[in-house]
């Protein structure tokens, strides 16, 4: 009686934490997927990559966004890359490498006090343009660089 | 707030605090092949990563596949002071998460 008892409350106990470890599980990666944008993460083109974060794949060319990469990058796996510009109310900056599969690297939407000048690290598959789209409230800004790289950085 | 993942340091430098983060992550994109077995390793990337100044976002990054193992990240904001708060998190594909507070130095 007591045995059965004791069975009958893990098995509650176990079916409860596991319930609560699924709606913890589920429901967190549900809500970052609605934000990430998959389909402009998954597009094989520039122009797509483009349409897919910005909603345009039309940008005009400026000379205020400055592109700071190593002309030749010896591995292709760690590119240091840094986009500035001194362009007013920029919304987002979105980092794109042209010779990729998937384009699209980065999308930073910055707030009202952050300055428009951001540093990582990227991954390059080939020798390609980096281009630089960078948004404001009513259009949309490009700058292109060509890094050389000797070992691509997206494949074993 | 302590963190396994993150490291970060913000410096007034100025009127403008820079922020510079270091996570660890293996960042992988999902079309490596394990050399030995030949199996394609499966996507596992940081997906967004937000930023924030006492409460307020200042940074809001979707990150890809393409962005380096080990990612760096380092930008700039003003308005801050020495002491304010700063918070930076992460959640990758696999619905992972991290976060880490630090002030203003």
């Amino acid at each position: 009686m007591n045995d059965k008892r004791r069975i009958f409350l893990r098995g509650t106990l176990a079916g409860g934490s596991l319930a609560v470890a699924l709606s913890a599980g589920l429901v967190a990666p549900r809500q970052v997927l609605a934000a990430w944008p998959k389909d402009a993460f998954g597009a094989k083109t520039v122009g797509d990559a483009a349409k897919g974060i910005l909603g345009t794949d039309l940008s005009e060319p400026s000379g205020d966004i400055e592109i700071k990469a190593p002309d030749i990058a010896e591995n292709g796996a760690v590119v240091p890359v840094t986009i500035s510009t001194g362009i007013a109310g920029v919304k987002s900056i979105a980092l794109v490498v042209e010779g990729n599969g998937t384009p699209l690297a980065a999308n930073f939407a910055l707030g009202a006090n952050t300055a428009a000048n951001v540093s990582t690290r990227i991954k390059m598959g080939k020798t390609s343009n980096v281009i630089a789209l960078v948004k404001t409230a009513d259009k949309v800004y490009s700058a292109r660089k060509e890094v050389k790289v000797t070992i691509g950085g997206c494949g074993g | 707030m302590a963190s396994n993942t993150i490291k970060i340091r913000v410096q007034l430098k100025d009127d403008l605090a820079q922020v510079k983060a270091l996570i660890k992550h293996p960042m992988e994109t999902g079309l490596r092949k394990d050399k030995k077995t030949g199996q394609v390793i499966p996507a596992h990337f940081i997906q967004e990563i937000a930023c924030e100044h006492n409460g307020k976002p200042v940074l809001n990054g979707m990150w890809g596949g393409a962005i380096s193992t080990n990612p760096y990240l380092s930008f700039e904001f003003r308005g801050a002071k020495k002491g304010d708060k700063v918070k930076l998190s992460w959640v990758d594909n696999n619905g992972n998460t991290d976060a880490i507070e630090t002030q203003v130095s």
